[in-house]
């Protein structure tokens, strides 16, 4: 049986062979995680479909497309024949494989590029180090472009002109980007070069919700098996906020804005990936409860490898709570094209003024960056205004419904 | 013993596969030690194998020429003397030469040397492999996060014949003897068997190859075998295939071997026995066990695609792991190992690492044998051209042998080259860029190749796998 590189969702075409748990000649069981694929929105384990002896035909390290054969398991063999560990080779080249120099494969290893994406120029289609140039340009070219020269300017790399030493000692260290974390990083730089991003700040009394969570939170675990975390207050929050300034909810298309009748909450949480922000969809239907248990499911589902695309495609709004690594206070990056990110920070005890006393309360800074092209001023400060309102009296939740 | 002594990288033995690894591991930035406990690098190739058999095989050439040959090219000289002490010193002289190049470019490098035994002490709780050396002067005790295993191999004896250093020996003496044996029986008839027995045929000594299987080189191409089987016995020298020896009668200096051929026992007299029958990794005495390191059922260090063994941080290249024994094998994994610490996607080709036997006519083969084709079941087509009919060969009174050329039917993609004939061991270079270039017969075919020499016989044996041979 062939193993394959899976499809794993709709816009994605190629997957990283990140690493083989197992070795060619390995005995292998049925759903027994064989190695694990990165695609450039998540990492996911690939399970054994049958059980026999494993062959590797695919180095890891390498960028496959979907559908690509990366081995096989031999199920015809079920006691362990001689792992006899051969180091990888290529293996003899197949009829449909165009013709290569060594040169010429090992750039294509190092590009992560498959023979197959390659028109040979050469005879019978042979790879010539030309054609991988001419493929380097094209996927340059064909790379979005930062809207305006003036900001090109501002936040572009600098252009390097000569390679840098390969291994310069233990005192540096150089890997190339793993998909996921070259996505996020086009994503941020598109964010900040492609929207008109503006924050405003305000803060919040948290103290009903903490004396609400104190009190509730036992009988409401027994009663849901959630912990009752603050989360799902915000997100109720939001939604109600939302409902009240609908742009907020909005985004730009073209020349268009789109209004968004639902509520599609992002909730960014923090991996050793990197960040992802899985979707609680019609977040407006779900109960306080659903909604703890739902993040639950995703932070279970990141940490094995097991969340899907569908997971994380769409959302109107995020929500990313900075307050989990003490952050007090910050400026959240928007997911285009949403409008809008919350960015909730680390409760502190401060001393605020309420009727003329200075007290201690337990506060928290929030933060909303605004796409400012679709949303005013007046528009995100009363947002966020109604955010905190919520946020310091729960209860008025309860009479919204 | 004073405190450890930090590297970024540590290679164990300095032979073509160690020195090669840490000459390419400087060159990408990391600080190296290289343990050897020869005192001199270069190690079983340079100091007793390939090289001063390739010495020793160039002059007794000259030496059979001189004898043989002159005559028909119409020199008349003398018979020629054989001044054994001078040929030896000589061979020492190109292995020093050779090994004091290594030195230098070891010290070129910045590579620290250290001359003595290593021992492995296990990771350090920074997460060091830490090595002991042990040399004439104490303990050093280096450390590095990475090590590399490079011991090579040495040569397996023959059971119940143990190796003596005077009537049993292993190819270090052979390549040394003080005077020309009368009788030399060589158990084994794989390369190193061939090649000394030929050094020594040529200089006046009866041999006689014993052999168990019913082949010679039981791995190269039947046909490419056959050939130089032929060759081989028209020099004199005798074989004896599918004959186990099954013991050893000593008598003075001299001795009786007895063998089976299938008919019973037989005996020969000799008064040297060089047992050629396979060489195995040295694993031992480099503390593996204390560390960990697993072992594959042939004795072999298991390893996986980055040459890392079973314990992390710790490396094996060369002879210590699968695949052919050759000396440019080795290399080729030390610098893949190497780079692929340093993050680069390099990789070992392993289906096209030519393989050589320095007889004359010398044999040279890339890729697969028309047998290991036939029962992998490819679809194949053969070319073949005799060097009798190539105007060099026959100028050069070399016209024993032919270039093969296979490749597949359909994508006329070359899958194996096989040659027998002079100078083949150059000659495979061709094949072996062809291959690497993932080329076909048309383009050996299609290349203009100059006129006359030897390689004219590869692009015969293209165009004769389509039948356009011009000269056949």
């Amino acid at each position: 049986m062939d193993i394959k590189i899976p499809e794993v969702g709709e816009s994605v075409r190629e997957a990283l062979l990140a690493k083989w748990f197992k070795k060619s000649g390995d005995v292998v069981t049925r759903d027994e995680p064989l190695c694990e694929i990165e695609t450039d929105k998540i990492t996911l384990d690939l399970n054994a479909d049958a059980a026999g002896v494993l062959t590797i035909t695919a180095v890891e390290g390498t960028t496959l497309a979907v559908g690509t054969v990366i081995g096989a398991i031999d199920e015809s063999v079920t006691v362990a024949a001689t792992p006899s560990v051969v180091p990888a080779a290529d293996k003899g080249e197949q009829g449909a494989v165009p013709p290569t120099s060594p040169s010429v494969r090992r750039e294509m290893r190092e590009q992560g590029i498959t023979p197959q994406e390659v028109t040979g120029s050469g005879r019978e289609g042979r790879i010539t180090p030309d054609d991988l140039l001419r493929l380097k340009g094209e996927k340059a070219k064909n790379a979005p472009l930062p809207p305006t020269t003036a900001t090109i300017a501002a936040t572009a790399p600098s252009v390097r002109t000569e390679d840098p030493p390969i291994y310069t000692s233990s005192r540096d260290e150089r890997h190339p980007m793993t998909p996921l974390r070259k996505r996020i990083s086009e994503r941020l730089l598109a964010a900040r070069q492609q929207t008109a991003m503006l924050t405003t700040f305000n803060d919040a009394d948290l103290s009903r919700i903490k004396s609400l969570r104190s009190t509730y939170r036992e009988h409401f675990l027994q009663r849901h098996g959630a912990p009752l975390g603050l989360m799902p207050f915000f997100v109720k929050a939001c939604i109600e906020a939302l409902k009240e300034f609908p742009l907020v909810n909005a985004s730009i298309d073209g020349d268009d804005i789109v209004s968004h009748h639902y509520y599609d909450i992002g909730v960014a949480i923090g991996s050793e990936k990197g960040l992802i922000v899985p979707i609680l969809r019609d977040a407006d239907h779900l109960k306080l409860f659903e909604i703890d248990k739902a993040i639950a499911g995703f932070s279970e589902k990141i940490k094995s490898n097991r969340l899907a695309i569908s997971d994380l495609e769409g959302g109107t709004f995020t929500i990313s709570n900075g307050g989990v690594y003490g952050s007090m206070l910050s400026t959240p990056i928007l997911n285009p094209p949403q409008s809008a990110v919350l960015g909730m920070h680390a409760i502190q005890d401060r001393a605020v003024v309420q009727d003329g006393q200075i007290v201690i309360r337990p506060m928290m800074y929030l933060a909303l960056s605004y796409d400012h092209r679709i949303i005013d001023g007046r528009e995100a400060v009363g947002f966020l205004k109604k955010v905190k309102e919520y946020i310091e009296n729960p209860e008025e939740l309860l009479l919204e419904g | 013993m004073s405190e450890e002594t930090l590297f970024d990288l540590i290679v164990i033995g300095a032979g073509p596969g160690g020195y090669v690894a840490a000459i390419r591991g400087a060159q990408l930035g990391m600080k190296v030690a290289i343990v050897e406990k020869r005192a001199t690098p270069g190690g079983v190739c340079l100091n007793e194998g390939c090289i001063p058999s390739k010495a020793l095989l160039d002059s007794s050439e000259l030496f059979s020429l001189a004898r043989d040959k002159f005559a028909l090219h119409g020199i008349t000289v003398d018979a020629p003397a054989l001044d054994l002490a001078k040929m030896m010193s000589r061979k020492a002289d190109v292995v020093k030469k050779l090994t004091d190049g290594i030195t230098f470019l070891l010290k070129k490098n910045g590579i620290e040397r250290y001359e003595g035994v290593a021992l492995l002490k296990g990771a350090s709780t920074a997460g060091q492999q830490q090595v002991a050396v042990e040399m004439p002067g104490g303990t050093a005790l280096i450390a590095a996060a990475k090590v590399i295993l490079a011991t090579g191999s040495d040569a397996a004896g023959l059971p119940g014949i143990p190796f003596d250093g005077q009537l049993v020996v292993s190819a270090r003496e052979a390549l040394s003897f003080i005077t020309v044996p009368e009788h030399l029986i060589v158990a084994g008839g794989g390369v190193i068997g061939l090649e000394l027995g030929s050094v020594w045929r040529r200089l006046g000594a009866r041999v006689t190859v014993i052999e168990m299987l019913p082949q010679l080189l039981p791995t190269m191409d039947r046909q490419a075998t056959e050939q130089l089987y032929r060759s081989l016995r028209k020099q004199g020298i005798q074989f004896k295939l599918g004959t186990r020896i099954t013991g050893l009668v000593k008598n003075g200096d001299r001795g009786t071997v007895q063998f089976d051929s299938g008919n019973g026992t037989e005996e020969l007299e000799c008064d040297k026995l060089l047992v050629a029958v396979g060489r195995r990794p040295v694993t031992g005495g480099v503390g593996l066990e204390t560390v960990g390191v697993r072992l594959t059922e042939t004795g072999r260090v298991a390893i996986d695609e980055e040459y890392q063994t079973s314990v992390p941080g710790i490396y094996a290249i060369g002879d210590l792991v699968a695949g052919p024994m050759l000396a440019h094998k080795a290399s080729e994994e030390g610098v893949v190992c190497v780079e692929r610490m340093a993050g680069m996607k390099s990789l070992v080709e392993y289906n096209i690492i030519p393989g050589v036997v320095y007889t004359w006519p010398e044999a040279a083969s890339v890729g697969q044998s028309e047998e290991q084709l036939k029962e992998g079941g490819v679809a194949y087509r053969s070319g073949r051209f005799n060097f009798a009919a190539l105007g060099r060969a026959r100028c050069m009174d070399e016209s024993e042998g032919f270039v093969k050329i296979l490749a597949d039917q359909e994508s006329d993609r070359v899958l194996g080259v096989h040659i027998v004939g002079p100078r083949a061991s150059d000659l495979i270079a061709e094949a072996v860029a062809v291959m690497s270039f993932t080329g076909t017969a048309r383009d050996i075919g299609l290349t203009c190749h100059a006129h006359p020499t030897l390689s004219e016989a590869m692009r015969e044996a293209a165009l004769d796998l389509h039948k356009e041979a011009i000269h056949a």
